[in-house]
C-alpha cells in the first residue's frame, strides 16, 4: 500500500501547503527561548546570543535537549510552549 | 494510455497457466493476418516468437480495465467493441472473426486474475493514474513528504475526530466509489458550518477515513443527505451547547446485507458497520462542513456517542413495523432516520408482568427527559428491548397504543412544574400554574426494537430540548 499521496478530505478551502505560525512583528515584552540540542559547540553559540539579547534588554530563557540524535521529550517540548513567546534553535555544529 | 491500437489486442501473463494454454491460438491469429496486438504483463518476452509489448508497467492494461488474464478484445475507432475473458473457444471466434481457432485445446478454460488487480499493484497504479488526472476523482492530491506518517499527518492537519484515521489514498478511495452507483462528482448536500458542497467523492474520502467498506457508503450518503436537510438542521445540531449529536437508525434489507448489529450491545463497540458509518457522517461534518467542537460546535459537555451513534433496528423480532415504514416508506425499503440524540440512559423494569406496569415504568423514567419539570420540550427515541417487547406483543399493544399511555401517564399537574415549585427554581413559566400539561406529544416519541435477547432493560435517548431545532429525517438508501 502507498500512502504517498493522500486525497483531500476538506471542503479545500485552505491552501495544501501549511503556513508557518505568524511571526510576531516586534520582540518588544516577547519571552525569547533559546533552545541548545546537545550539538558541540551549539551552548557557546547560544550563550553568545543570550548576551546579546539581554544587553538589549530582553528577557531569554534557556531550553535543551538532551540529545540532538532524538526529537525532544515531551517535558522540554511542554517547557518551551509554556516557557516562550518565540524560539531559536541552534541546529548545526 | 493514449492511443488503442485498432484490431484486436490480446492481454496475457505467462504466469497464467491459461494463457500459456492458448499461446497457438494466438500464433494461428496472427497467421489468419488479423491486426493483433499482443500485451504482456510479466515476461516480455512471452509468448516467445509473437513480438509481444511489453506491458510490466501495467499502463496499457489499466486502461483497458482488465481484471482477467487472458482477454481479447476488438477495438474500433479507437473504442472497445468487443472483449472476452479467459478462454472460450466461442466467445474467441467471436470477437477475432477468425474460425477453427485451438483446435485440439479444452472449449474453455478460465483464466487467471489480472496483475493489475493485486492490491499493492493496484495501489501503485490508482495513485499513479490520480496524479496524471486520469480518474474521474477531483479532490486535491496532498503528496506526502518521505519521512512523513500519513496517520499522523492527518491528525497535523485537523482531518481526525481525535482517533487515528484510515489515510485516503487514491487506491482506497477509488475502492471505495465501487460501493455505489452514483458519479464521483455528484453534489449530496451542502454541508454546514460551511456550506460547502459535498460530493460523493468526498463522502467517499472520509467514508475511508473512518473506516468503512465500500458497501457502506450508500447508508453514508444517504445520511449526510439527511442530516443536512432544513428540517434535520445539522447547523443547529452542531451549534448548540446542549449534549446531541447526529443519531443514525438503519432499517430495511441493507442492515443486515452489510452486517449491522441491532442486538447485543446494540449501541454500544465491536461492529464495523455501527462504528464507522456513524463516524463517517461526522467526519463529513468535521472535514467538508467546517464543524469543529471549539468552533462551530459549541456543546457544554457533548457525548461519546459524537465519535459515532449508528445501529439498526432489530426487525425480525420486533412486535412493530420497522421505524421508516412507521414514517412513510415502503416496506423492505432500506432508509435511514436521522435523529439529533443525547447519549442514551437506561430503563431498568425487571419486576413488571403486565404492559400496564412496564408503560407506567417507561413513563416515570420519561419524566426525567431533560428535567422532571419541563414539558413539552424535546423527542425521545425509546428503544425496547426483545424481553421487554415480548410483553407488549403479548398484550397486542401497537406503538400508536404504547404512545398513547405515555402521554395519557405524563399529563403533568401545572402546580408540579412551574418555576420554584418542589422548592426547584427550574420549570415552566407561572402561566402553566393551571390545568395539566403533556409532557410529550405522540409524534414526540419514536418507538424501535433493539437490543440482546437477555435483559429486562429498555433505552431512553433524549433528543435536542427546544423542540422545532431539529426534527427526526428519514431517508431512502439508494444504491
Amino acid at each position: 500500500m502507498t500512502e504517498r499521496v493522500l486525497l483531500d478530505p476538506t471542503g479545500e478551502r485552505a491552501p495544501v501547503r501549511r503556513g508557518r505560525a505568524a511571526r510576531p512583528s516586534s520582540l518588544d515584552g516577547k519571552v525569547i527561548g533559546l533552545l541548545d540540542i546537545s550539538k558541540p559547540r551549539g551552548d557557546i553559540f547560544l550563550g553568545r546570543l543570550a548576551e546579546v539579547l539581554e544587553t538589549r534588554g530582553h528577557r531569554v530563557v534557556r531550553f535543551r535537549k538532551p540529545t540532538y540524535t532524538k526529537p525532544a521529550p515531551p517535558e522540554v517540548r511542554r517547557a518551551v510552549r509554556e516557557g516562550c513567546d518565540v524560539i531559536v534553535e541552534g541546529l548545526a555544529d | 494510455m493514449p492511443e488503442l491500437p485498432e484490431g484486436l489486442i490480446a492481454v496475457v501473463k505467462q504466469d497464467c497457466p491459461t494463457c500459456r494454454l492458448i499461446v497457438p491460438v494466438l500464433g494461428e491469429l496472427r497467421a489468419a493476418g488479423a491486426p493483433l496486438t499482443i500485451f504482456t504483463q510479466d515476461d516480455p518476452a512471452f509468448p516467445p516468437g509473437l513480438s509481444p509489448v511489453d506491458d510490466s508497467a501495467l499502463g496499457a492494461s489499466w486502461s483497458l480495465a482488465i481484471e482477467t488474464v487472458p482477454t481479447l478484445l476488438r477495438v474500433e475507432q479507437h473504442r472497445v467493441t468487443s472483449r472476452t475473458e479467459g478462454w472460450q473457444r466461442e466467445a474467441w471466434e467471436r470477437v477475432s472473426g477468425v474460425g477453427g481457432l485451438g483446435a485440439g485445446l479444452p472449449a474453455h478454460r478460465p483464466g487467471c486474475g489480472s496483475r493489475t488487480l493485486e492490491p499493492a499493484v493496484r495501489d501503485v497504479l490508482a495513485t499513479r493514474a490520480v496524479e496524471a488526472g486520469e480518474t474521474p476523482l477531483r479532490a486535491r492530491p496532498i503528496a506526502l513528504g518521505e519521512l512523513e506518517d500519513p496517520i499522523e499527518t492527518a491528525f497535523a492537519r485537523g482531518w481526525s475526530d481525535g482517533l487515528p484515521v484510515v489515510p485516503p489514498t487514491p487506491a482506497r478511495v477509488l475502492r471505495m466509489l465501487e460501493g455505489t452507483t452514483r458519479a464521483p462528482a455528484e453534489v449530496v448536500a451542502v454541508v454546514p458550518p460551511d456550506y460547502a458542497a459535498c460530493t460523493v467523492e468526498k463522502v467517499a474520502i472520509n467514508a475511508v477515513m473512518a473506516g468503512c467498506l465500500p458497501e457502506y457508503l450508500p447508508v453514508v450518503i444517504a445520511a449526510v443527505e439527511a442530516a443536512c436537510t432544513d428540517a434535520f438542521n445539522i447547523h443547529g445540531v452542531l451549534a448548540t451547547t446542549y449534549f446531541v449529536g447526529p443519531m443514525v437508525i438503519v432499517n430495511g434489507p441493507v442492515a443486515r446485507a452489510i452486517g449491522m448489529n441491532s442486538g447485543v450491545n446494540v449501541l454500544g463497540q465491536g461492529t464495523r458497520a455501527n462504528a464507522t458509518i456513524g463516524r463517517a457522517l461526522q467526519l463529513v461534518i468535521r472535514n467538508v462542513g467546517g464543524g469543529r467542537p471549539g468552533e462551530v460546535d459549541r456543546a457544554t459537555f457533548g457525548h461519546p456517542g459524537k465519535y459515532t451513534f449508528c445501529f439498526a433496528e432489530d426487525e425480525a423480532g420486533s412486535p412493530w413495523e420497522p421505524l421508516s415504514v412507521e414514517r412513510g416508506l415502503a416496506p423492505g425499503t432500506s432508509a435511514v432516520t436521522l435523529f439529533a440524540a443525547e447519549g442514551p440512559r437506561a430503563i431498568v423494569d425487571q419486576r413488571s408482568r403486565t404492559v400496564e406496569s412496564l408503560a407506567a415504568s417507561y413513563a416515570a423514567c420519561l419524566r426525567t427527559v431533560p428535567h422532571p419539570k419541563l414539558v413539552g420540550g424535546c423527542d425521545v427515541v425509546l428503544a425496547v428491548s426483545p424481553e421487554h417487547g415480548r410483553l407488549l406483543r403479548e398484550a397486542e399493544w401497537s406503538k400508536a397504543h404504547l404512545r398513547e399511555e405515555l402521554v395519557r401517564r405524563l399529563m403533568l399537574p401545572g402546580a408540579e412544574v412551574v418555576q420554584g415549585a418542589g422548592g426547584i427554581a427550574e420549570g415552566m413559566p407561572e402561566t402553566f400554574r393551571a390545568g395539566t400539561w403533556p409532557k410529550f406529544a405522540p409524534e414526540n416519541l419514536l418507538v424501535v426494537h433493539a437490543g440482546g435477547s437477555a435483559g429486562l432493560f429498555s433505552a431512553i435517548i433524549p433528543g435536542w430540548i427546544g423542540r422545532g431545532g431539529s426534527q427526526p429525517v428519514t431517508r431512502e438508501v439508494k444504491p
